[in-house]
Protein backbone atom coordinates (compact mmCIF):
# COMPACT_ATOMS: atom_id res chain seq x y z
CA UNK A 1 0.00 0.00 0.00
CA UNK A 2 1.53 3.26 -1.10
CA UNK A 3 1.65 6.14 1.29
CA UNK A 4 -1.70 7.81 1.30
CA UNK A 5 -2.40 11.53 1.53
CA UNK A 6 -3.70 12.48 4.92
CA UNK A 7 -5.02 16.04 4.64
CA UNK A 8 -7.24 15.83 7.72
CA UNK A 9 -4.42 14.56 9.91
CA UNK A 10 -2.20 17.34 8.52
CA UNK A 11 -4.63 19.78 10.10
CA UNK A 12 -3.66 18.42 13.50
CA UNK A 13 -0.09 19.55 12.98
CA UNK A 14 -1.18 23.18 12.99
CA UNK A 15 -1.46 25.24 16.11
CA UNK A 16 0.81 25.61 19.09
CA UNK A 17 0.18 22.27 20.74
CA UNK A 18 2.17 19.04 20.57
CA UNK A 19 0.49 16.57 18.28
CA UNK A 20 0.48 12.79 18.19
CA UNK A 21 0.32 13.08 14.41
CA UNK A 22 3.73 14.71 14.38
CA UNK A 23 5.14 11.73 16.27
CA UNK A 24 3.49 9.28 13.89
CA UNK A 25 4.84 11.11 10.83
CA UNK A 26 8.34 10.83 12.28
CA UNK A 27 8.25 7.03 12.30
CA UNK A 28 6.13 6.27 9.25
CA UNK A 29 9.08 6.15 6.86
CA UNK A 30 10.67 3.27 8.70
CA UNK A 31 7.52 1.56 9.96
CA UNK A 32 4.94 0.41 7.39
CA UNK A 33 2.68 -0.37 10.33
CA UNK A 34 2.57 3.29 11.27
CA UNK A 35 1.98 4.29 7.66
CA UNK A 36 -1.10 2.08 7.57
CA UNK A 37 -2.14 3.34 10.96
CA UNK A 38 -2.17 6.89 9.60
CA UNK A 39 -4.07 5.77 6.52
CA UNK A 40 -6.70 4.00 8.56
CA UNK A 41 -7.07 6.95 10.89
CA UNK A 42 -7.58 9.32 7.96
CA UNK A 43 -10.29 6.95 6.70
CA UNK A 44 -11.88 7.03 10.13
CA UNK A 45 -11.89 10.82 10.15
CA UNK A 46 -13.45 10.92 6.69
CA UNK A 47 -16.08 8.32 7.40
CA UNK A 48 -16.53 9.27 11.04
CA UNK A 49 -16.29 5.68 12.10
CA UNK A 50 -13.67 3.71 13.99
CA UNK A 51 -11.99 0.83 12.22
CA UNK A 52 -10.80 -1.24 15.15
CA UNK A 53 -12.81 -4.36 15.77
CA UNK A 54 -14.11 -4.78 19.26
CA UNK A 55 -12.14 -7.11 21.50
CA UNK A 56 -9.65 -9.80 20.79
CA UNK A 57 -8.10 -12.41 23.00
CA UNK A 58 -4.37 -12.59 22.76
CA UNK A 59 -1.75 -12.91 25.43
CA UNK A 60 1.45 -14.50 26.57
CA UNK A 61 1.79 -17.92 28.12
CA UNK A 62 0.95 -18.13 31.80
CA UNK A 63 -0.85 -14.78 31.90
CA UNK A 64 -4.49 -13.92 31.35
CA UNK A 65 -3.93 -10.17 31.14
CA UNK A 66 -1.45 -7.55 30.02
CA UNK A 67 -2.16 -7.57 26.31
CA UNK A 68 -5.11 -5.89 24.65
CA UNK A 69 -5.97 -7.49 21.34
CA UNK A 70 -6.73 -5.14 18.49
CA UNK A 71 -7.55 -5.89 14.87
CA UNK A 72 -8.36 -3.66 11.95
CA UNK A 73 -11.57 -4.22 10.04
CA UNK A 74 -9.84 -2.85 6.92
CA UNK A 75 -7.23 -5.57 6.76
CA UNK A 76 -7.20 -5.77 2.96
CA UNK A 77 -6.61 -2.06 2.57
CA UNK A 78 -4.21 -1.73 5.51
CA UNK A 79 -2.55 -5.14 5.95
CA UNK A 80 0.18 -3.78 8.21
CA UNK A 81 -2.33 -2.94 10.94
CA UNK A 82 -4.26 -6.19 10.57
CA UNK A 83 -2.91 -6.78 14.08
CA UNK A 84 -2.20 -3.81 16.30
CA UNK A 85 -2.11 -5.16 19.84
CA UNK A 86 -1.30 -3.08 22.88
CA UNK A 87 1.00 -4.32 25.63
CA UNK A 88 0.84 -2.91 29.13
CA UNK A 89 4.11 -2.93 31.04
CA UNK A 90 4.26 -2.59 34.81
CA UNK A 91 5.95 0.74 35.54
CA UNK A 92 8.46 1.17 38.35
CA UNK A 93 6.94 2.70 41.50
CA UNK A 94 6.40 6.45 40.94
CA UNK A 95 7.82 6.18 37.42
CA UNK A 96 11.51 6.38 38.21
CA UNK A 97 13.65 5.29 35.28
CA UNK A 98 17.22 5.66 34.23
CA UNK A 99 17.63 7.02 30.72
CA UNK A 100 19.53 3.85 29.96
CA UNK A 101 16.58 1.60 30.71
CA UNK A 102 14.22 3.85 28.75
CA UNK A 103 16.49 3.46 25.73
CA UNK A 104 16.44 -0.30 26.17
CA UNK A 105 12.65 -0.37 26.29
CA UNK A 106 12.51 1.85 23.22
CA UNK A 107 14.91 -0.50 21.41
CA UNK A 108 12.84 -3.56 22.35
CA UNK A 109 9.72 -1.93 21.02
CA UNK A 110 11.42 -0.65 17.90
CA UNK A 111 12.41 -4.22 17.16
CA UNK A 112 9.21 -6.03 18.12
CA UNK A 113 6.46 -3.46 17.63
CA UNK A 114 5.51 -0.15 16.08
CA UNK A 115 7.98 1.82 18.17
CA UNK A 116 5.07 3.92 19.46
CA UNK A 117 4.54 4.23 23.18
CA UNK A 118 2.25 6.06 25.53
CA UNK A 119 4.06 7.06 28.70
CA UNK A 120 1.94 6.46 30.67
CA UNK A 121 -1.60 5.09 30.53
CA UNK A 122 -4.11 6.28 33.09
CA UNK A 123 -3.69 3.14 35.20
CA UNK A 124 0.01 3.91 35.37
CA UNK A 125 1.52 1.32 33.05
CA UNK A 126 3.84 2.00 30.18
CA UNK A 127 1.70 1.41 27.14
CA UNK A 128 3.41 -0.11 24.12
CA UNK A 129 1.16 0.48 21.13
CA UNK A 130 0.87 -1.84 18.17
CA UNK A 131 2.35 -5.22 17.48
CA UNK A 132 1.38 -8.53 15.94
CA UNK A 133 0.38 -11.75 17.68
CA UNK A 134 3.68 -13.41 16.71
CA UNK A 135 5.71 -10.72 18.43
CA UNK A 136 3.95 -10.89 21.81
CA UNK A 137 5.92 -13.71 23.34
CA UNK A 138 9.36 -12.47 22.10
CA UNK A 139 8.57 -8.97 23.41
CA UNK A 140 7.54 -10.38 26.76
CA UNK A 141 10.81 -12.34 26.97
CA UNK A 142 12.91 -9.33 25.98
CA UNK A 143 11.19 -7.14 28.58
CA UNK A 144 11.61 -9.80 31.25
CA UNK A 145 15.33 -9.89 30.54
CA UNK A 146 15.51 -6.21 31.44
CA UNK A 147 13.52 -6.83 34.62
CA UNK A 148 10.13 -5.68 33.38
CA UNK A 149 6.84 -7.50 33.66
CA UNK A 150 3.47 -7.01 32.02
CA UNK A 151 0.80 -5.04 33.81
CA UNK A 152 -2.85 -5.89 34.29
CA UNK A 153 -5.78 -5.81 31.87
CA UNK A 154 -9.25 -7.28 31.95
CA UNK A 155 -10.87 -8.53 35.15
CA UNK A 156 -7.70 -8.54 37.21
CA UNK A 157 -5.93 -6.47 39.79
CA UNK A 158 -4.68 -3.62 37.65
CA UNK A 159 -1.12 -2.48 38.00
CA UNK A 160 -0.84 -0.68 41.36
CA UNK A 161 0.46 2.87 41.15
CA UNK A 162 1.61 5.52 43.58
CA UNK A 163 2.59 9.16 43.90
CA UNK A 164 6.25 10.14 44.09
CA UNK A 165 5.95 10.13 47.88
CA UNK A 166 8.99 10.42 50.11
CA UNK A 167 11.32 10.08 47.11
CA UNK A 168 10.78 13.75 46.37
CA UNK A 169 7.97 15.08 48.48
CA UNK A 170 8.23 16.29 52.06
CA UNK A 171 4.49 15.84 52.68
CA UNK A 172 4.47 12.09 52.28
CA UNK A 173 2.96 10.54 55.39
CA UNK A 174 4.12 7.05 54.46
CA UNK A 175 6.41 5.36 51.97
CA UNK A 176 4.12 5.10 48.95
CA UNK A 177 6.80 3.57 46.73
CA UNK A 178 7.51 0.76 49.14
CA UNK A 179 3.88 -0.07 49.75
CA UNK A 180 3.09 0.02 46.03
CA UNK A 181 6.02 -2.30 45.34
CA UNK A 182 5.08 -4.65 48.20
CA UNK A 183 1.48 -4.87 47.02
CA UNK A 184 2.60 -5.54 43.46
CA UNK A 185 4.74 -8.43 44.68
CA UNK A 186 2.13 -9.74 47.09
CA UNK A 187 -0.62 -9.88 44.50
CA UNK A 188 1.17 -11.20 41.41
CA UNK A 189 -1.44 -13.90 40.89
CA UNK A 190 -4.33 -11.48 41.04
CA UNK A 191 -2.48 -9.14 38.68
CA UNK A 192 -1.83 -11.64 35.92
CA UNK A 193 -4.63 -14.19 36.14
CA UNK A 194 -8.18 -12.87 36.00
CA UNK A 195 -10.23 -14.14 38.93
CA UNK A 196 -12.41 -11.13 39.74
CA UNK A 197 -15.86 -10.10 38.52
CA UNK A 198 -14.21 -7.00 37.06
CA UNK A 199 -11.12 -4.83 37.46
CA UNK A 200 -9.72 -3.76 40.83
CA UNK A 201 -7.27 -0.91 41.33
CA UNK A 202 -5.00 0.12 44.19
CA UNK A 203 -3.58 3.61 44.24
CA UNK A 204 -1.27 5.05 46.85
CA UNK A 205 -1.04 8.74 47.68
CA UNK A 206 1.30 10.01 50.35
CA UNK A 207 -0.95 12.78 51.64
CA UNK A 208 -4.44 14.19 51.13
CA UNK A 209 -3.28 16.17 48.09
CA UNK A 210 -3.77 12.78 46.45
CA UNK A 211 -1.59 13.38 43.42
CA UNK A 212 -2.60 10.07 41.80
CA UNK A 213 -6.29 10.96 42.27
CA UNK A 214 -6.80 7.69 44.08
CA UNK A 215 -10.01 8.84 45.70
CA UNK A 216 -11.69 9.03 42.32
CA UNK A 217 -9.87 6.44 40.29
CA UNK A 218 -9.09 3.40 42.40
CA UNK A 219 -11.23 0.76 44.03
CA UNK A 220 -9.00 0.87 47.08
CA UNK A 221 -7.37 4.15 47.77
CA UNK A 222 -4.62 4.49 50.38
CA UNK A 223 -4.09 8.11 51.33
CA UNK A 224 -1.48 9.34 53.77
CA UNK A 225 -2.67 11.33 56.76
CA UNK A 226 -1.66 12.24 60.30
CA UNK A 227 -3.28 11.88 63.71
CA UNK A 228 -1.67 14.59 65.80
CA UNK A 229 -1.29 18.33 65.27
CA UNK A 230 -0.15 20.22 62.19
CA UNK A 231 3.46 21.29 62.79
CA UNK A 232 3.88 25.04 62.84
CA UNK A 233 7.09 27.00 62.60
CA UNK A 234 6.01 30.46 63.81
CA UNK A 235 9.26 32.10 62.71
CA UNK A 236 8.61 30.92 59.15
CA UNK A 237 5.04 32.23 59.43
CA UNK A 238 6.50 35.63 60.24
CA UNK A 239 8.77 35.35 57.21
CA UNK A 240 5.77 34.77 54.95
CA UNK A 241 4.05 37.82 56.44
CA UNK A 242 7.16 39.90 55.97
CA UNK A 243 7.41 38.78 52.36
CA UNK A 244 3.94 40.21 51.79
CA UNK A 245 1.65 37.21 52.04
CA UNK A 246 -1.88 38.07 53.17
CA UNK A 247 -2.12 35.21 55.63
CA UNK A 248 -5.62 36.09 56.76
CA UNK A 249 -7.08 36.17 53.24
CA UNK A 250 -5.01 33.48 51.57
CA UNK A 251 -4.84 30.91 54.32
CA UNK A 252 -7.08 31.48 57.34
CA UNK A 253 -10.23 32.57 55.50
CA UNK A 254 -10.00 29.70 53.03
CA UNK A 255 -9.64 26.96 55.63
CA UNK A 256 -12.79 24.88 54.92
CA UNK A 257 -13.44 24.03 58.54
CA UNK A 258 -12.63 27.54 59.81
CA UNK A 259 -10.33 26.12 62.43
CA UNK A 260 -7.40 28.51 62.04
CA UNK A 261 -6.57 31.82 63.67
CA UNK A 262 -3.94 34.41 62.91
CA UNK A 263 -3.31 37.31 65.25
CA UNK A 264 -0.62 39.05 63.24
CA UNK A 265 2.03 37.21 65.25
CA UNK A 266 1.45 33.51 64.81
CA UNK A 267 -0.96 30.90 63.53
CA UNK A 268 -3.11 28.76 65.79
CA UNK A 269 -4.93 25.64 64.60
CA UNK A 270 -7.80 23.93 66.35
CA UNK A 271 -6.55 20.54 65.19
CA UNK A 272 -9.62 18.73 66.39
CA UNK A 273 -11.65 20.50 63.72
CA UNK A 274 -9.07 20.25 60.94
CA UNK A 275 -10.27 18.09 58.01
CA UNK A 276 -6.75 17.61 56.63
CA UNK A 277 -7.52 19.34 53.35
CA UNK A 278 -3.85 20.38 52.98
CA UNK A 279 -4.72 23.91 51.88
CA UNK A 280 -2.76 25.79 54.53
CA UNK A 281 0.21 23.45 54.19
CA UNK A 282 0.24 23.83 50.41
CA UNK A 283 0.25 27.60 50.66
CA UNK A 284 2.88 27.87 53.42
CA UNK A 285 5.12 24.85 52.94
CA UNK A 286 7.97 26.39 54.88
CA UNK A 287 5.84 27.16 57.92
CA UNK A 288 3.37 24.30 58.12
CA UNK A 289 3.71 20.54 57.80
CA UNK A 290 1.62 17.45 58.47
CA UNK A 291 1.86 16.12 62.02
CA UNK A 292 4.40 13.59 63.23
CA UNK A 293 2.10 10.68 63.94
CA UNK A 294 1.66 9.58 60.37
CA UNK A 295 -0.15 6.77 58.61
CA UNK A 296 -2.92 6.39 56.07
CA UNK A 297 -6.64 6.27 55.57
CA UNK A 298 -8.03 3.37 53.55
CA UNK A 299 -10.94 4.19 51.27
CA UNK A 300 -12.99 1.91 49.08
CA UNK A 301 -15.27 1.98 46.10
CA UNK A 302 -14.29 4.69 43.61
CA UNK A 303 -14.50 4.28 39.88
CA UNK A 304 -14.56 6.30 36.70
CA UNK A 305 -17.86 6.57 34.82
CA UNK A 306 -17.51 3.76 32.28
CA UNK A 307 -20.65 2.01 33.46
CA UNK A 308 -23.29 3.42 35.82
CA UNK A 309 -21.64 6.79 36.53
CA UNK A 310 -18.67 7.83 38.61
CA UNK A 311 -18.25 7.02 42.29
CA UNK A 312 -15.95 8.53 44.90
CA UNK A 313 -14.42 6.33 47.54
CA UNK A 314 -15.72 6.15 51.11
CA UNK A 315 -13.63 5.74 54.22
CA UNK A 316 -13.16 2.14 55.28
CA UNK A 317 -10.33 2.33 57.80
CA UNK A 318 -9.86 5.82 59.27
CA UNK A 319 -6.23 5.33 60.28
CA UNK A 320 -3.63 2.66 59.83
CA UNK A 321 -0.02 2.75 60.91
CA UNK A 322 1.81 1.41 57.89
CA UNK A 323 5.04 1.00 59.82
CA UNK A 324 3.40 -1.61 62.01
CA UNK A 325 3.64 -5.01 60.27
CA UNK A 326 0.63 -6.31 62.21
CA UNK A 327 -1.57 -3.53 60.91
CA UNK A 328 -0.38 -4.14 57.37
CA UNK A 329 -1.13 -7.84 57.85
CA UNK A 330 -4.64 -6.92 58.99
CA UNK A 331 -5.05 -4.83 55.88
CA UNK A 332 -4.15 -7.76 53.64
CA UNK A 333 -6.64 -9.90 55.52
CA UNK A 334 -9.31 -7.27 55.01
CA UNK A 335 -8.51 -7.13 51.30
CA UNK A 336 -8.88 -10.93 51.15
CA UNK A 337 -12.31 -10.69 52.78
CA UNK A 338 -13.37 -7.94 50.40
CA UNK A 339 -12.31 -9.97 47.35
CA UNK A 340 -14.07 -13.08 48.68
CA UNK A 341 -17.34 -11.25 49.18
CA UNK A 342 -17.06 -9.54 45.82
CA UNK A 343 -16.16 -12.82 44.10
CA UNK A 344 -19.16 -14.58 45.66
CA UNK A 345 -21.75 -11.87 45.22
CA UNK A 346 -20.48 -9.52 42.52
CA UNK A 347 -22.17 -9.70 39.15
CA UNK A 348 -20.12 -9.95 36.03
CA UNK A 349 -18.53 -6.52 35.40
CA UNK A 350 -19.65 -5.06 38.71
CA UNK A 351 -17.07 -2.92 40.49
CA UNK A 352 -16.73 -3.20 44.26
CA UNK A 353 -18.25 0.28 44.75
CA UNK A 354 -21.33 -0.73 42.78
CA UNK A 355 -21.69 -3.91 44.79
CA UNK A 356 -21.59 -1.89 48.02
CA UNK A 357 -24.29 0.40 46.65
CA UNK A 358 -26.40 -2.60 45.71
CA UNK A 359 -26.18 -4.52 48.99
CA UNK A 360 -25.77 -1.54 51.32
CA UNK A 361 -22.77 -0.52 53.39
CA UNK A 362 -23.97 -2.22 56.58
CA UNK A 363 -24.39 -5.62 54.90
CA UNK A 364 -21.01 -5.18 53.28
CA UNK A 365 -19.22 -4.28 56.52
CA UNK A 366 -20.76 -7.22 58.28
CA UNK A 367 -19.68 -9.55 55.48
CA UNK A 368 -16.07 -8.40 55.54
CA UNK A 369 -15.98 -8.38 59.34
CA UNK A 370 -15.36 -4.70 59.92
CA UNK A 371 -16.96 -2.71 62.72
CA UNK A 372 -18.67 0.49 61.56
CA UNK A 373 -16.91 3.63 62.74
CA UNK A 374 -18.12 7.23 62.89
CA UNK A 375 -15.34 8.33 60.50
CA UNK A 376 -17.01 6.35 57.74
CA UNK A 377 -19.79 8.88 57.38
CA UNK A 378 -19.48 12.51 56.39
CA UNK A 379 -22.45 13.76 58.42
CA UNK A 380 -24.96 12.34 60.91
CA UNK A 381 -28.18 11.18 59.40
CA UNK A 382 -31.07 13.67 59.66
CA UNK A 383 -33.82 11.25 58.70
CA UNK A 384 -34.99 9.56 61.94
CA UNK A 385 -36.85 6.70 60.27
CA UNK A 386 -34.37 3.88 60.66
CA UNK A 387 -35.15 0.22 61.05
CA UNK A 388 -33.00 -1.03 63.86
CA UNK A 389 -32.14 -4.66 63.63
CA UNK A 390 -34.08 -7.06 65.79
CA UNK A 391 -31.30 -8.19 68.08
CA UNK A 392 -30.51 -4.58 68.90
CA UNK A 393 -34.14 -4.04 69.88
CA UNK A 394 -34.01 -7.02 72.14
CA UNK A 395 -30.86 -5.82 73.79
CA UNK A 396 -32.50 -2.53 74.56
CA UNK A 397 -35.55 -4.21 76.05
CA UNK A 398 -33.46 -6.30 78.39
CA UNK B 1 -11.58 -15.19 9.00
CA UNK B 2 -9.57 -18.19 7.87
CA UNK B 3 -10.15 -21.86 7.21
CA UNK B 4 -7.79 -24.40 8.73
CA UNK B 5 -7.68 -28.14 9.04
CA UNK B 6 -8.54 -29.32 12.54
CA UNK B 7 -9.18 -32.93 13.45
CA UNK B 8 -9.04 -33.87 9.79
CA UNK B 9 -11.67 -31.42 8.56
CA UNK B 10 -11.86 -27.85 7.33
CA UNK B 11 -13.01 -25.48 10.06
CA UNK B 12 -13.46 -21.71 10.07
CA UNK B 13 -11.59 -19.80 12.77
CA UNK B 14 -11.41 -16.12 13.68
CA UNK B 15 -8.17 -14.16 13.95
CA UNK B 16 -7.62 -15.34 17.53
CA UNK B 17 -8.01 -18.96 16.42
CA UNK B 18 -11.46 -19.59 17.94
CA UNK B 19 -13.70 -21.84 15.88
CA UNK B 20 -16.75 -20.04 14.57
CA UNK B 21 -19.36 -22.79 14.62
CA UNK B 22 -19.57 -24.74 17.90
CA UNK B 23 -21.30 -27.56 16.01
CA UNK B 24 -18.06 -28.31 14.18
CA UNK B 25 -16.46 -29.29 17.47
CA UNK B 26 -15.46 -32.82 18.40
CA UNK B 27 -12.63 -34.30 20.44
CA UNK B 28 -10.31 -34.54 17.43
CA UNK B 29 -10.83 -30.86 16.73
CA UNK B 30 -10.11 -30.22 20.41
CA UNK B 31 -6.85 -32.13 20.23
CA UNK B 32 -5.63 -29.99 17.35
CA UNK B 33 -6.78 -26.77 19.03
CA UNK B 34 -4.93 -27.79 22.18
CA UNK B 35 -1.66 -27.89 20.24
CA UNK B 36 -2.12 -24.26 19.23
CA UNK B 37 -2.41 -23.28 22.89
CA UNK B 38 0.74 -24.91 24.20
CA UNK B 39 -1.01 -27.94 25.71
CA UNK B 40 1.34 -30.90 25.41
CA UNK B 41 -1.11 -33.61 26.22
CA UNK B 42 -4.81 -33.64 27.02
CA UNK B 43 -5.12 -35.47 30.35
CA UNK B 44 -8.21 -36.49 32.29
CA UNK B 45 -8.59 -33.10 33.99
CA UNK B 46 -8.10 -31.29 30.69
CA UNK B 47 -11.06 -33.17 29.26
CA UNK B 48 -13.10 -32.66 32.41
CA UNK B 49 -12.67 -28.89 32.12
CA UNK B 50 -13.23 -28.83 28.36
CA UNK B 51 -16.45 -30.82 28.62
CA UNK B 52 -17.62 -28.69 31.53
CA UNK B 53 -17.08 -25.53 29.48
CA UNK B 54 -18.80 -26.94 26.45
CA UNK B 55 -21.80 -28.22 28.38
CA UNK B 56 -22.13 -24.92 30.21
CA UNK B 57 -21.96 -23.03 26.95
CA UNK B 58 -24.51 -25.22 25.21
CA UNK B 59 -26.87 -24.82 28.17
CA UNK B 60 -26.49 -21.11 28.91
CA UNK B 61 -25.06 -19.64 25.73
CA UNK B 62 -22.13 -18.00 27.57
CA UNK B 63 -18.92 -19.04 29.24
CA UNK B 64 -19.07 -19.39 33.05
CA UNK B 65 -17.36 -16.88 35.31
CA UNK B 66 -13.89 -18.04 36.28
CA UNK B 67 -14.67 -18.39 39.97
CA UNK B 68 -17.58 -20.67 39.23
CA UNK B 69 -15.46 -22.71 36.86
CA UNK B 70 -12.82 -23.32 39.53
CA UNK B 71 -15.32 -24.04 42.26
CA UNK B 72 -17.49 -26.46 40.34
CA UNK B 73 -14.54 -28.47 39.09
CA UNK B 74 -12.51 -28.28 42.27
CA UNK B 75 -9.56 -26.74 40.39
CA UNK B 76 -7.40 -23.90 41.66
CA UNK B 77 -6.76 -21.07 39.24
CA UNK B 78 -3.10 -21.99 39.32
CA UNK B 79 -3.89 -25.52 38.23
CA UNK B 80 -6.05 -24.27 35.38
CA UNK B 81 -3.05 -22.25 34.13
CA UNK B 82 -0.81 -25.27 34.53
CA UNK B 83 -3.13 -27.26 32.30
CA UNK B 84 -3.82 -24.45 29.85
CA UNK B 85 -0.84 -22.06 29.97
CA UNK B 86 -2.61 -19.43 27.89
CA UNK B 87 -5.35 -19.29 30.51
CA UNK B 88 -8.97 -20.36 30.85
CA UNK B 89 -10.38 -17.79 28.41
CA UNK B 90 -7.87 -17.97 25.61
CA UNK B 91 -6.81 -21.59 26.15
CA UNK B 92 -9.51 -23.75 27.70
CA UNK B 93 -12.48 -22.03 26.02
CA UNK B 94 -10.79 -22.24 22.64
CA UNK B 95 -10.09 -25.94 23.02
CA UNK B 96 -13.69 -26.47 24.15
CA UNK B 97 -14.84 -24.93 20.90
CA UNK B 98 -16.55 -21.91 22.41
CA UNK B 99 -16.73 -18.73 20.39
CA UNK B 100 -14.45 -16.00 21.67
CA UNK B 101 -15.55 -15.11 25.23
CA UNK B 102 -16.38 -11.46 25.79
CA UNK B 103 -15.32 -10.50 29.24
CA UNK B 104 -16.39 -13.62 31.14
CA UNK B 105 -13.91 -16.31 32.19
S1 LIG C 1 0.10 13.01 47.19
FE1 LIG C 1 1.06 14.25 48.79
S2 LIG C 1 2.91 13.08 49.28
FE2 LIG C 1 2.24 12.34 47.28
S3 LIG C 1 3.35 13.62 45.82
FE3 LIG C 1 1.37 14.56 46.16
S4 LIG C 1 1.74 16.09 47.72
FE4 LIG C 1 3.46 14.68 47.80
S1 LIG D 1 -5.39 21.39 56.57
FE1 LIG D 1 -7.19 22.41 55.77
S2 LIG D 1 -8.74 22.10 57.36
FE2 LIG D 1 -6.75 21.70 58.30
S3 LIG D 1 -6.13 23.65 59.16
FE3 LIG D 1 -5.23 23.57 57.13
S4 LIG D 1 -6.71 24.59 55.82
FE4 LIG D 1 -7.77 24.10 57.73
Amino acid sequence: MAKRDTPMLDELLKGPYPSFVKELYKVQERKPMVQDLLGQLEDSYEERIGHWKHGGIVGVMGYGGGVIGRYSDLQDKYPNVAHFHTMRVNQPAAWFYTSDILRKIADIWEKHGSGLTNMHGSTGDMVLLGTTTDELEPTFQALAKEGFDLGGSGSVLRTPSCCVGPARCEWACYDTLKLCYDFTQEYQDELHRPFFPYKFKFKFSGCPNDCVASIARSDMSIIGTWKDDIQIDQAAVAEYAKAGMDIQADVIDICPSKCMKYDGEGIEVDNHECVHCMHCINVMPKALAPGKERGATILLGAKAPIMDGALLASVLVPFIDLNDPDEVEDLHELIGNIWDFWGEHGKNRERIGELIQRVGMSTFLEAIGLEPEPEMISAPRDNPYIFFKEEEDEEEEE
Amino acid sequence: MATVTLGGKDVEIDEDGFIQDPNEWNEDVALDLAKTEGVEEMGEDHWKLVHYLRDYYLKFGIAPMIRKLCKENGFSLKYVYEMFPSGPAKGACKVAGLPKPTGCV
